[in-house]
């Protein structure tokens, strides 16, 4: 069967994913009005917000529609159906443009060139006509731009389709502490060159001027077609159109009436969809409308109805918390503003029509829910319509260790990334560990790491300035700029946008500042295996420079200490070796005894391993420094056994211990795996190296990180994602710079290393 | 209003300092770090009242710096320590085409 899906918008790939889901062998088509793969147009407001770029939204890669053999047509207008056995309209839907004079001389707020447009009209003053869901994004997307936005709201009150009287009053307010000016029951009459004059007269200066008040369902081509189609294509429960080889999904269809205009149904329509296709009989019987407002610093969800015929509220200046029952009793609806604890559980008591007999005491009850006490139909991701028995499930059967791992396997999380926290919370639970105190990343404003991560992954972000305009972090103290690089290069697979004043004074001149403002400078010599000549130069560099001190460490290196910052690219041309990372978060060394070469008792080549590990592990940073050892028998003479990483050579085989430490705190390692070859230790030590890089707090060392979370889970995440841990440690290997001491010959700043006056 | 204490000294170029970062110099003798800020540039004592950290390599957020030795952190436009009794002298900077002057408190 030959199935030929129309448009490439979210509803095509939800359909075309369902499909491959159901069916191997479908010969799929999608074909793309736009010149680009789908991509997440629900995030679109965040281009405005930090000049991303779009294809930081792509949904999925172009390999995957290699991988899974779907042929993807670009740039392409389908004008008749042709040579498919069903086809799949999921032509979307335009910006609705009210005839309004003056209308061509605003911008519109639909797509990737509608946001560029904005973007570089946008300065000075900005008026958004429309105060519904994406009018406020799309204003919120100015007022980052820098843009004094004023809201212009036809309307009582803001979003009033979704929101009572009482959430919308507290709303407004919420919007203008963010920069944005709130005009309610005002008219637009004309749009001039100059900005808005409104109904009364009232004139509005703007330079740039964006209409959003709502969405029109693309239905030309249905319409040509002769298919039925009043406001939108209209399909039955089977998602079928008047026309039985032709199925619709999403904005452009019309189901029972309804024509949904946010993505939650589009994904259940498409699941539909596909079984109809599959000859699966299936029915959509709707879907209950569901709305969460994309805008740093205002919490807000809803669902369902805003009002009925029994209400309850619990309100104060800032938070807005209601729950509506009908007359039988039954959960119809949920606002809850400034304060949405317990959002999924009363969503879903929306969904399923709990019964709420207290309604009062269901409120307080999703107040105080954790991620444990929700139902397992409870949807936890929104955007791809994933609940929490799914994530459960996907946690317990194929033993997942990480939020990635459930990210990547289930999608929860993976749209706007902000059910992520509640994603780990379930993992958390499943991992036997207890509920804790969240660890902030950004303390000042009480931002954790996985939120942040949500955020940068959200919109992908490459560089600790654009995280900042996206939600403040480290824009207060400062003082957590430096874990904000790490996770910036963390995710980004070191391929971020390096900015220098994010990073310790360490990390900016690469070397280890001393209590007297001078820096140490410490070559890296493998495995603490060195020759005369190496010797000789370090001596040599030493007495030129008159070092005042040289200190063999207990890393086995050699650290140069009281040298000027100025001195720094002499020093390191001369030594002409390079940087041992010993001023960093990063990996330090590799400690060995000298194995098999010469020792009575050795059982392994543990200089050889050591080498070959420090070599494959360096220039990798990490949430806090990673010291390694390798020796080459239980008698431990390299300290193994109380390294991050140590691996000792035993009868037949290779241990690899983890978490070890002998600083403040005295730890033995916990024996991660024993493996019969070296290679294999390596492997387990990069894959285990990996793992901490992803899953550790900043400035958690490994054993902190596996005093908290416990060797087992550690253990199974690396064993069941080996693979998958040694691909992204490759990828940010590749990118990683393995001697820092270069930028002496190309310095990221001409005064990198200078003063003023130097 | 009052008599000119001190003179405006030539230190240096706009872009001898990356934004957000300092870089010392001296002022008719005196150690002097210069950061540049989003909005403007600022001038303090180069050294931490509590050990004499060089406050130039500090890292710079929302008009303060954080000294690299041991986190005080001082506001760059009152010269007053947000967390202790120290302070640090503020001195004034003023930029003239792409040249920067200082004039000692």
């Amino acid at each position: 069967m030959r199935v030929l899906v129309v448009g490439g918008g979210i509803a095509g790939q939800a359909v075309i994913e369902a499909i491959r889901e159901r069916d191997r062998d479908i010969e799929l088509t999608l074909a793309c009005a736009e010149p680009r793969l789908p991509y997440d147009r629900v995030a679109l407001s965040t281009l405005l917000a930090n000049g991303a770029d779009v294809d930081s939204l792509t949904l999925r890669p172009a390999s995957w529609y290699e991988d899974n053999d779907v042929e993807v047509l670009l740039d392409t207008w389908v004008d008749e159906l042709d040579g498919y056995d069903r086809y799949v309209l999921c032509t979307g839907s335009d910006a609705l443009v009210p005839p309004i004079p003056g209308a061509e001389h605003a911008h519109v707020f639909r797509g990737p060139e509608d946001c560029a447009a904005i973007t570089a009209a946008a300065k000075g003053k900005a008026v958004v006509i429309g105060g519904g869901l994406l009018g406020l994004e799309a204003a919120y997307g100015l007022a980052s731009l820098g843009c004094e936005t004023t809201v212009v709201h036809l309307m009582d009150r803001l979003m009033e389709r979704q929101l009572d009287q009482g959430a919308a009053t507290l709303l407004t307010p919420a919007m203008e502490q963010l920069g944005v000016n709130v005009l309610l029951e005002r008219n637009t009459e004309e749009i001039t060159p100059g900005g808005v004059r409104l109904a009364g007269g009232e004139e509005l200066p703007a330079d740039v001027v964006v209409i959003s008040v709502g969405i029109r369902p693309q239905v030309e081509l249905a319409r040509r077609l002769g298919l039925n189609v009043e406001r939108g294509i209209v399909v039955d429960d089977a998602m079928v159109t008047s026309d039985p080889r032709v199925l619709a999904v999403g904005e452009c269809a019309q189901h029972r009436g309804v024509v949904h205009g946010i993505v939650a149904p589009i994904h259940e329509q498409a699941k539909v969809a596909a079984d109809t296709i599959c000859g699966v009989e299936a029915a959509y019987t709707g879907s209950i409308p569901t709305a969460k407002l994309k805008v740093m610093g205002v919490d807000l969800v809803c669902a369902g109805a805003p009002d009925g015929s029994r209400a309850v509220v619990v309100a104060d200046d800032s938070t807005y918390r209601k729950l509506v029952v009908d007359p039988d009793g039954r959960t119809v609806g949920t606002i809850l503003l400034g304060d949405i604890r317990g959002s999924e559980l009363l969503m879903d008591a929306v969904r399923t029509g709990r019964e709420a007999d207290d309604p009062l005491a269901l409120l307080a009850e999703a107040s105080q829910a954790t991620a444990a006490d929700l139902p397992d139909s409870a949807r936890v991701c929104n955007c791809h319509g994933v609940c929490k028995g799914e994530i459960v499930d996907a946690i317990r059967t194929r033993g997942l260790g990480s939020t990635l791992e459930v990210v990547n396997v289930t999608r929860a999380g993976a749209g706007c990334g902000s059910c992520k926290p509640v994603v780990a919370e379930l993992l958390a639970n499943e991992r036997g560990g207890a509920a804790e105190e969240a660890t902030f990343l950004c303390p000042c404003r009480r931002q954790t790491r996985e939120e942040l991560a949500a955020v940068v992954r959200e919109r992908g972000i490459e560089s600790v300035s654009e995280l900042s305009a996206a939600c403040g972090a480290g824009r207060d103290c400062g003082a957590c700029k430096p874990g904000l690089a790490y996770l910036m290069s963390e995710i980004n697979g070191n391929r971020h946008r390096e900015e220098r004043h994010a990073r310790f004074i360490n990390d900016r001149v690469h070397a280890n500042i001393q209590n007297d403002g001078t820096f140490s400078v410490v070559p890296r010599i493998r495995g603490g295996v060195t020759t005369a000549a190496e010797l000789r130069r370090i001596a040599d560099v030493a007495e030129k420079h008159e070092v005042p001190l040289i200190k063999i460490t207990g890393g086995q290196r050699i650290d140069l200490l009281g040298i000027k910052k100025e001195q720094l690219p002499a020093i390191w041309e001369e030594l002409d070796m390079p940087s041992g990372h010993a001023y960093a978060k990063a990996v330090r060394t590799v400690k060995t005894c000298v194995g098999t070469d010469f020792c009575r008792f050795g059982l392994g080549d543990a200089m050889g391993v050591g080498i070959e590990l420090e070599r494959a592990m360096e220039g990798l940073y990490t949430p806090h420094k990673v010291k390694g050892a390798v020796t080459g028998c239980p008698r431990n003479c390299a300290e193994a056994y109380v390294k991050d990483i140590g691996v000792v050579a035993v009868e037949g085989g290779w241990e690899v211990y983890v978490g070890g430490a002998a600083g403040a705190t005295v730890r033995k390692g916990d024996l991660l795996a024993t493996v019969p070859t070296s290679d294999e230790a390596i492997r387990v030590s990069l894959a285990f190296l990996q793992h901490y890089r992803e899953s550790a707090e900043y400035l958690e060392r490994t054993y902190a990180y596996i005093a908290r979370v416990g060797i087992e889970p550690v253990r199974e995440a690396v064993m069941s994602d080996m693979e998958g841990l040694l691909e992204r440690y490759r990828i940010a290997k590749a990118a990683a710079d393995p001697d820092p001491w270069r930028e002496r010959h190309n310095p990221v700043h001409p005064k990198q290393f200078a003063e003023l006056d130097s | 209003m009052t008599a000119v204490a001190s003179t405006w000294t030539r230190v240096g170029r706009v872009e001898d300092i990356p934004l957000l970062e300092g870089r010392t110099t001296s002022v008719e003798g005196r150690r002097i770090a210069v950061f540049r800020l989003l909005t403007g540039f600022a001038a303090i004592d180069a050294h931490c009242p509590h050990a004499a950290g060089p406050l130039a390599d500090g890292i710079v957020a929302d008009s303060c710096v954080t000294c690299p030795l041991h986190g005080r952190r001082f506001d760059l436009e009152t010269g007053l320590a947000l967390n202790g009794d120290e302070s640090v002298a503020v001195h004034e900077v003023r930029v003239e085409g792409d040249e920067l002057w200082v004039r000692l408190a």
